[in-house]
């Protein structure tokens, strides 16, 4: 019984990690790239060009392709927290209930309407109406974006709540404080930029590797030409302005973590001792399978943690050695000895320190995969100045491979943000008094009932599907945007008039968003 | 009235609105290997749910976001007790929404035809399962101490999982037929018309037998009466069809559903998962329901958000509110 029920924490936590880092490949193009379909057609609108207009329907389409995919396995994150989390769901149901269902009513409704509206509306509704359309949708996921970060910032700072002496359950007396958690604005602002940097890579990858092929080809620069240029310089200036504000909301989350949950900022440095002025890791290794961190041995920066914690370069930063021990002072040496609540792991003791390989790579990944984006951006924007098209070969495909980039850096980001919250699903706010426990150990938050059986048929299903979906789903956007915005062989759209109205269009296959069913 | 029962109201609400709105898109979408034997039929069938189900589908997201959100105590012991119907219903609404956009990415013969058959497939199993999760949840669960579920994986599987699954599947199909009638010209709207008569006044038994089992359990005069007109509903619903008047036979359809929605939940009201195992481990409202706080703040959230949602929900059904035919398509577009 015992073996079994640990069985079923951790399978529940691989399904979790699995089926929500996949989520998040669809997430962010689909806010960053939702926004900038929007800005094309708003600029469509404005100056009646064919350019805007061709680009609009081709990244439109790349972007439902996606969007359709996102909202499949969004379905599944609102159920799962039952199925397989049901301690948990009880436990948070006081605050983090009423933000999922905000996000349904204020957020989903919004977007799937008004995208069903978009996509059926192009010919049949005036042009600013379908513009407006648009616009809603994309801020529905905008919006959909903030309430589901609210729900998981309450879980890395819970505020906003008292604990009932009758239930032990946080309840929640301040929905403001919850809204305007901190976390929430710093990891909000954040996790929005970083999805414009995903687009923004889309677009210059796609794009250069389309202007190269022409440019090989002696095609002239015609509307094509100007589609696929304009795309590379708008993605390029997106990207380079998306990566500074990532760096600033970044920094702005990494000081409140250092505040809120230091245990995860300094294994992300694997910073064992307390130092000042801490230094910054730039490369570490470990003894294989320890998490120790006396273990780790790194090349470091001096200061520079210092600087990311406090905004000097002397300031002291706790090392994980002690803060291990704060902790276990404070919220126990042990878990308590109930198997009933806490399986396998009950009487055991607990371990306040995230893995600590995953913290430090997902941290350093992270970064890294951002600034390897910004540096493409910032080569493809100077290779393609005053009408330039590049052909080497390594710069085009190299562009083509850094639409990786962005993803793994949202991926990462958010491994590290929930791994680094280990061993709690809900963290302790250490400005909450500790007899108030508003936190909640991972251990304890799995559904009792459920058989390790049923949830490894659910993590089987779901990862075969997930599996086969993006390979259909890789197969469709490849060969979507092979084709690029006109018909096979490269010739003009029929019908295509310098006004480029929609019903003009209609015949076109490839391009027509108005779906024939 | 407490907040605790109008919450318990919204969510009956919603899941009656979840029903009779993918009711007709899960029906559509069954019928297509029935109504749809040749492709330009077919293509005409998936036209008409085209721009709605992706709206509809988000009825069921708020319907289980407001059953966490109001009653997590609810969430808690429902999900995990029926675990791998909830998982079957997950993957059916996956394959079928991919395949619905997916379907028309690449234009050939079969490509087409698979992705087809998975809109059907995948609507099949949703609807069934979500039906066997209401059926359990209003006529009973094993459930035990601490909301937790009594016996394997599939004992939350009994008679009330299987006739909530065919009440469910049988009233959708029928409501799909009616809406097809009323939304397309030419000969799909006689066929369509056609199996809605020949199969209405079968296809509402099993939602009948639901509600009146609830009912009998634990129900008030006014369920009563509210089971009456449900079964009244549906003689409307034929006689209206007979005449040729879809819009009223829809109308008398719905409303048979929602007479029967209103049956179940009204009976089923204050118990929110009943045990198979003891009444004394029944989940109530108040057992399962978070702070009055909470559910104020929801209230006034509701209360501004959801006409809006309502608002301009119905207006995108006005704006895609003619009548399609197979001519409209367009030209060339796919074989």
């Amino acid at each position: 019984m015992d073996v079994l029920d640990l069985d079923v924490l951790d399978i529940a936590r691989w399904q979790f990690g699995i089926t929500t880092v996949y989520h998040f490949l669809m997430v962010p193009l689909t806010i960053g790239l939702g926004l900038l379909v929007a800005v094309m057609q708003t600029m469509w609108v404005r100056t009646g060009s064919p350019e805007w207009l061709r680009m609009t329907r081709f990244w439109g389409r790349v972007y439902l392709i996606n969007f359709v995919l996102g909202v499949a396995t969004g379905l599944v994150q609102e159920f799962q927290f039952g199925l397989a989390w049901s301690e948990y769901s009880r436990f948070v149901g006081d605050v983090f209930g009423s933000l999922l269902a905000l996000e349904a009513l204020l957020a989903f409704f919004l977007e799937s309407t008004f995208l069903g509206l978009w996509i059926f509306g192009w010919g049949r509704i005036p042009k600013k109406l379908h513009l407006a359309a648009l616009w809603a949708a994309v801020v529905g996921s905008i919006v959909s974006a903030y309430f589901i970060i609210a729900a998981n910032s309450w879980m890395q700072h819970p505020v906003g709540v008292e604990v009932d002496d009758a239930t032990g359950r946080p309840v929640q007396v301040d929905f403001l404080a919850v809204l305007t958690n901190n976390t929430a604005l710093a990891a909000f602002s954040h996790a929005v930029v970083a999805a414009l940097m995903v687009a923004g890579a889309l677009l210059v990858g796609i794009g250069l590797w389309h202007l190269r092929r022409r440019e090989l080809a002696g095609r002239p620069e015609d509307v094509d030409h100007g589609v696929w240029r304009r795309s590379v310089r708008l993605g390029g200036w997106v990207s380079l302005a998306a990566f500074v504000l990532v760096a600033l909301t970044g920094d702005w989350q990494g000081k409140l973590m250092y505040a809120q949950q230091p245990l995860k900022m300094s294994s992300a440095e694997a910073l064992c001792e307390t130092e000042a002025p801490a230094p910054f890791s730039v490369f570490a290794w470990s003894k294989l399978g320890s998490n120790e961190c006396d273990d780790v041995h790194s090349i470091t920066v001096p200061g520079l943690v210092s600087f990311l914690a406090h905004g000097d370069f002397s300031s002291a930063v706790p090392g994980v050695n002690q803060l291990q021990e704060e902790y276990a002072a404070v919220y126990g040496e042990t878990y308590p000895d109930d198997p009933s609540r806490f399986g396998a792991l009950a009487g055991e003791e607990v371990d306040y320190t995230p893995l600590l390989a995953v913290s430090y790579w997902s941290f350093r990944l992270m970064i890294g995969m951002g600034a390897v984006s910004a540096g493409v951006a910032a080569y493809v924007l100077w290779a393609t100045r005053k009408g330039r098209v590049p052909t080497s070969r390594i710069g085009v495909y190299g562009s083509l491979l850094a639409v990786a980039a962005p993803f793994v850096a949202n991926a990462t980001g958010w491994v590290f943000t929930e791994m680094g919250r280990q061993p709690f699903v809900v963290y302790p706010n250490p400005d909450v008094p500790v007899d108030e426990q508003t936190w909640f150990f991972t251990a304890q938050a799995v559904s009792p009932g459920v058989t390790a059986a049923e949830v490894w048929t659910s993590l089987s299903l779901l990862t075969l599907v997930y599996g086969a979906l993006a390979v259909v789903e890789l197969w469709l956007i490849t060969r979507f945007v092979r084709r690029g915005v006109t018909t096979g062989d490269g010739a003009p759209t029929p019908g295509h008039t310098p006004e480029g109205t929609p019903e003009s269009r209609d015949e076109d296959d490839d391009d027509v968003l108005s779906f024939a069913y | 009235m407490d907040l605790q029962t109008l919450w318990f109201a919204a969510v009956a609400l919603l899941w009656t609105g979840f029903l009779l709105l993918e009711g007709f898109d899960f029906g559509v979408a069954a019928l297509l290997p029935v109504l749809g034997r040749r492709t330009a039929e077919r293509h005409l069938m998936l036209r008409t749910i085209g721009p709605l189900w992706d709206g509809n589908e988000v009825w069921l997201i708020t319907a289980v976001g407001a059953v966490f959100a109001a009653f997590p105590g609810w969430y808690a012991t429902w999900l995990p007790a029926l675990y791998l119907p909830f998982v079957l219903v997950l993957f059916g609404l996956i394959v079928r929404a991919v395949a619905f956009e997916w379907r028309h990415s690449h234009s050939t013969e079969a490509w087409d035809t698979t992705w087809t058959r998975v809109v059907t497939g995948g609507s099949l199993v949703a609807a069934a399962g979500i039906g066997a999760a209401l059926g359990a949840t209003t006529l009973g669960l094993p459930i035990g101490e601490g909301g937790i579920r009594v016996g394997g994986a599939l004992s939350g599987l009994g008679w009330p999982a299987l006739l909530g699954a065919v009440a469910v599947l049988a009233f959708s199909v029928v409501h799909g037929a009616v809406f097809l009638s009323l939304k397309t010209d030419g000969p799909l709207r006689v066929a369509a018309r056609r199996f809605a008569l020949r199969w209405a006044p079968v296809a509402a038994l099993p939602m009948l037998a639901w509600a009146g089992l609830v009912h009998l359990r634990s129900g008030t005069p006014v369920t009563g009466a509210l089971w009456l007109v449900a079964a009244l509903a549906v003689l409307v619903a034929w006689a209206r069809l007979r005449v040729g008047r879809e819009g009223q036979g829809f109308a008398a359809w719905g409303a048979m559903l929602a007479a029967a929605a209103a049956t179940v939940f009204g009976a089923a009201y204050p118990v929110v998962v009943p045990s198979t195992v003891d009444p004394a481990f029944d989940v109530t409202i108040a057992d399962a329901s978070v702070s009055d706080y909470t559910l104020t703040v929801m209230t006034w959230a509701a209360g501004v958000g959801l006409p809006v949602v309502l608002g301009y929900q119905a207006w995108t059904y006005w704006v895609f509110r003619k009548r399609l035919t197979a001519e409209a398509q367009h030209v060339g577009a796919h074989p």
